[in-house]
C-alpha cells in the first residue's frame, strides 16, 4: 500500500510542479528565454497575497482576482520594457537579464518584508483530506492544486491551438520575419505571452505559499523543480510539461519511498538520465507552444 | 516548437546550451545576495579607537537569524559612545563593523579576512550555525585574530574545524550549548506526556541532521525510547508521504527533528492531511523563532522546541544592568516585533568581548586569548566558564524546553512558554507539556 501511496502522492505533487512550470515553458517556448527569475516572481506574488489578506482580510483564492491581472500587467511590462530589449543582444542577455532581476527582487523582497516567513491561511482547507482507503489519503489541497495544474495547461494550449492570438505566437515562434511579413506585430506578442506566463506564475505563487512557509530567499528550489519538469516533459511542450512535473514528482515519492535519502536525489537522477538520453524531452513534438 | 531549418542550431541543441547556462545560472543565483545593512566602516586607524568585526548572516536563508542584529549593534554602539573602554588604563572609543555572510559560508571566511586586513579589526565576533561561525573562527585562528562565537552547538563548532581531545585552538572561543543537553531536554519534555515510548525522527541530510542521527538513538534508547529512523532525508523535499507512512507504521506517538522551516511546514501540513497525529512534538531549528511558528498557523499550538534564551531567564547584563525581560522589552519597543532568542546571544557576545578586553588589560591579541582561555562572566545569556567546559575553547549554556501556545488575544498570536528546566533548574518554568490535539 505505501507504493501505491507514494505513486498517488508523487502525481499529486507532479500536478503542483506541471502548474509551477507552466509559465517557464511557454516562454521558452515562444522566445526561447530561460527565466531565472520564475522562482522569484512565484515569491513575489504569494507575497501580494499575503499582503492583501493581511490588510484586507481576503482568502488567498480570492486575492487571486487581484494578483493575476496585476502579475499579467507587470509581465507585459517586463517583455516590452525589459527583455525585447535584452532579446536582441544574443541568447545570453536574456538569461543574464533574467538573472539580475531575480537578485534584484529578492533583495527587494526582502527589504520590504523582512525574512520571516509566512504562508497564506486556507483554513480549514489546507488540512482537509479525502480517505481513499486504510493507509491512503488524499489530501483536499493536494488535489486541487494538481488539478488546477492539468486546467492551466490545457487552457494555455486551447489558447494557443484554437484563438488567432495564439496562432499568431506559434507563428512568431517559428519565423519571427516570417510572421512579421504577414503583420504580426512581434514585440506585443511576447509581451503577451509573458502576461499569460505571469498570470500562471501568480496562481502557482499562491498554491505554494500556502502549501508551506515562504520567505524573500525562497524562490530558488522552486525555480530548479520547475525547471527539470520543463526539461523532463521537453522544452516548450506545455503538455510534456505536465508529463515532466508527474515524472518529477513520481520520481521523488518513490525514491523517497525506498530511503528518504533518495527522493530529491532519484527526481535529479531521471532529470540527468533524461536530458543525456532524450535531451529534447520525453514529449518534444507533442502540443508545441 | 517546430525548428527545422538546417542552417540553424537544432532544437536539441539549442535545449542543451540553454540547459547549461541556466544551469550556471542557478548555481550562482544563491550566491548573489545584497550586501544590506551592513555598515562598512574604515576604521583600524589605531590610535585610541578599538575595532570590533561582527560576521552574522543578514540576507539569504539564514537572515532570520541575524534579524536582532541591527537592534543589538545599535544599542552597544550607543553604549560604547557613553561608556569610552577602559583598558589596562587607557580609555579606547570603539568602533563596530559589521559584515553581512549573504548566510553563504565561503562568504563568511572571506568578510572576516576584510576585517582582520582592511578594517584593522582587533577582536572578531560571529554568530548563528555552524556555517557561519565555523569559516570565521577558521580564518581568524589563520590570522592570529581573537574570535568569539555563539549561536551552534558546540560539537559541529569544536570536532567540525578538526578539535580532538588532544589538540585545540589558541585564538578562537565559544559558548552555547551541545547535543547533550538538546537531548536531555527532549527526554524531560516526553517523560511528561504519556506515550508508547515510539519516536518518530525527522532528521535531515545537513551537519544538524548527521549529527542528531548518529547519536540520539543511542542515548536516548538508554530510557527505553525507541526511534523511527526512515533515514536523513534532502532540504527542500518537497513530500513527506514516506516518512509519514513509516511513523503511522510504527505508532510514534513522540516526533521529533531538526528540520528547516521551509520543510517543517510542508511536513505537518501533509501529515495531517495523511491524519498523522503524534501526542508530542519536539522540533528544533523550526520552530526557533515566532515568525516561522505563525506562518504554519493554529496547528503550530502545543509545539515544543529547545529554549537557550527567553525573558524569563534570571540573568542580568553585565554591561548594561538589563534584565532578560528589559532587555527584551527594549527590543520589542525599538522594532515592534516579538522578541527572539538571538537577542540575548549576540548581546552576550558583547559582553564577553568587554570581559576579556577588560582581563586582559590591553588590545594585544595574544593578552586577550590568555585571558579568554580562562575567563569567567555573568551574562545575560547565563554564566560562562571558559575553565570547565566539555573541551578547551568551549563555555556551555544553560538549556530548557519551551512549547508553543497560541494565546487568546495575547499581545502576540503564539507565546513560547517554558516547560522543561531538568537541566537548568534556575531558570523557572511556567507550565508542564500539553499533549497535542
Amino acid at each position: 500500500m505505501s507504493w501505491v501511496n507514494a505513486v498517488v502522492q508523487g502525481i499529486l505533487l507532479g500536478g503542483l510542479y506541471a502548474l509551477v512550470a507552466a509559465g517557464l515553458s511557454l516562454v521558452f517556448g515562444v522566445m526561447r528565454i530561460v527565466n531565472l527569475a520564475h522562482g522569484v516572481l512565484a515569491v513575489l506574488a504569494a507575497f501580494g497575497a499575503y499582503v492583501l489578506g493581511d490588510t484586507l482580510g481576503l482568502h488567498p483564492f480570492l486575492a487571486l482576482l487581484v494578483v493575476v491581472p496585476v502579475m499579467a500587467a507587470v509581465g507585459y511590462g517586463l517583455q516590452r520594457g525589459l527583455l525585447n530589449r535584452a532579446l536582441g543582444g544574443g541568447e545570453l542577455a536574456p538569461l543574464l537579464v533574467t538573472f539580475g532581476l531575480a537578485v534584484v527582487l529578492q533583495n527587494a523582497l526582502l527589504e520590504a518584508f523582512s525574512a520571516d516567513s509566512r504562508r497564506l491561511d486556507l483554513g480549514s482547507l489546507g488540512t482537509a483530506s479525502i480517505p481513499v482507503t486504510d493507509g491512503l489519503a488524499v489530501g483536499v489541497f493536494p488535489l486541487l492544486a494538481a488539478v488546477t495544474g492539468v486546467v492551466v495547461i490545457a487552457a494555455i494550449g486551447q489558447f494557443l491551438a484554437r484563438t488567432a492570438t495564439g496562432r499568431a505566437m506559434r507563428a512568431t515562434s517559428d519565423d519571427r520575419d516570417a510572421a512579421a511579413l504577414m503583420g504580426i506585430d512581434g514585440r506585443h506578442l511576447y509581451g503577451v505571452a509573458t502576461a499569460i506566463a505571469l498570470a500562471t506564475v501568480a496562481i502557482a505563487g499562491v498554491f505554494l505559499g500556502a502549501r508551506s512557509t515562504f520567505d524573500p530567499a525562497a524562490g530558488g528550489t522552486t525555480l530548479i523543480f520547475a525547471f527539470e519538469a520543463v526539461v523532463i516533459g521537453g522544452l516548450g511542450s506545455l503538455w510534456g510539461t505536465l508529463l515532466g512535473g508527474v515524472v518529477l514528482g513520481v520520481a521523488q515519492a518513490v525514491g523517497a519511498a525506498v530511503d528518504p535519502a533518495y527522493g530529491v536525489l532519484a527526481g535529479h537522477v531521471v532529470f540527468l538520465v533524461v536530458l543525456a538520453t532524450r535531451p529534447r524531452g520525453l514529449l518534444p513534438s507533442a502540443v508545441t507552444a | 516548437m517546430h525548428r527545422r531549418t538546417p542552417s540553424r542550431p537544432g532544437p536539441a541543441r539549442t535545449a542543451v546550451r540553454a540547459v547549461a547556462a541556466a544551469g550556471a545560472g542557478l548555481l550562482t543565483l544563491s550566491a548573489c545576495g545584497g550586501g544590506l545593512g551592513s555598515a562598512d566602516g574604515d576604521g583600524g586607524d589605531g590610535g585610541d579607537t578599538l575595532t570590533i568585526g561582527y560576521v552574522t548572516p543578514q540576507s539569504g536563508p539564514l537572515a532570520a537569524f541575524g534579524e536582532a542584529d541591527s537592534f543589538v549593534v545599535d544599542q552597544m554602539t550607543a553604549y560604547f559612545a557613553d561608556n569610552p573602554l577602559e583598558i589596562g588604563g587607557t580609555s579606547y572609543d570603539v568602533e563596530i563593523v559589521v559584515k553581512d555572510t549573504q548566510s553563504d559560508s565561503v562568504r563568511a571566511g572571506e568578510v572576516t579576512a576584510e576585517l582582520i586586513n582592511d578594517d584593522g579589526a582587533d577582536l572578531v565576533l560571529a554568530a548563528s550555525t555552524p556555517d557561519t561561525v565555523n569559516p570565521v573562527a577558521d580564518q581568524c585562528e589563520a590570522n592570529g585574530v581573537p574570535c568569539i562565537t555563539t549561536a551552534a552547538p558546540w560539537q559541529p563548532y569544536f570536532f567540525g574545524r578538526g578539535g580532538t581531545e588532544g589538540s585545540s585552538f589558541d585564538w578562537t572561543y565559544h559558548f552555547f550549548w551541545g547535543l547533550e543537553d538538546v537531548e536531555a531536554v527532549y527526554q524531560d519534555m516526553w517523560s511528561q506526556v504519556d506515550t508508547n515510548r515510539q519516536a518518530g525522527a525527522l532528521w535531515p541530510n545537513d551537519p544538524d541532521g548527521n549529527a542528531w542521527s548518529a547519536d540520539f538513538p543511542g542515548v536516548v534508547g538508554e530510557n527505553g525510547y525507541s526511534i523511527t529512523d526512515p533515514g536523513l532525508y534532502e532540504n527542500g523535499t518537497q513530500d513527506y508521504s514516506a516518512q509519514i507512512s513509516a511513523f503511522q507504521a510504527a505508532d510514534d506517538q513522540i516526533l521529533l527533528g531538526v528540520p528547516i522551516p521551509p520543510d517543517f511546514a510542508t511536513f505537518w501540513q501533509q501529515a495531517q492531511q495523511q491524519g498523522y497525529t503524534p501526542r508530542i512534538a519536539t522540533v528544533a531549528k523550526a520552530l526557533l523563532f515566532p515568525s516561522a511558528v505563525e506562518a504554519i498557523g493554529d496547528s503550530a499550538d502545543g509545539l515544543c522546541t529547545e529554549v537557550w534564551w527567553s525573558p524569563q531567564h534570571p540573568f542580568t547584563s553585565s554591561l548594561t544592568g538589563q534584565s532578560a525581560q528589559e532587555l527584551a522589552d527594549a527590543y520589542e519597543e525599538a522594532t515592534g516585533r516579538q522578541w527572539t532568542q538571538p537577542i540575548g546571544f549576540v548581546h552576550a557576545l558583547f559582553e564577553v568581548a568587554v570581559a576579556a578586553l577588560t582581563e586582559a588589560g590591553s588590545t594585544d591579541g595574544q593578552a586577550v586569548v590568555d585571558a579568554l582561555s580562562s575567563l569567567q562572566v555573568s551574562t545575560i545569556a547565563g554564566d560562562l566558564d571558559w575553565t570547565s567546559g566539555p573541551v578547551p575553547n568551549v563555555a556551555k549554556t544553560p538549556l530548557v524546553g519551551g512549547q508553543w501556545r497560541a494565546s487568546d488575544g495575547g499581545e502576540h498570536p503564539f507565546d513560547l512558554v517554558v516547560v522543561s528546566n531538568s537541566e537548568a533548574p534556575e531558570i523557572p518554568t511556567a507550565g508542564t507539556v500539553e499533549p497535542l490535539g
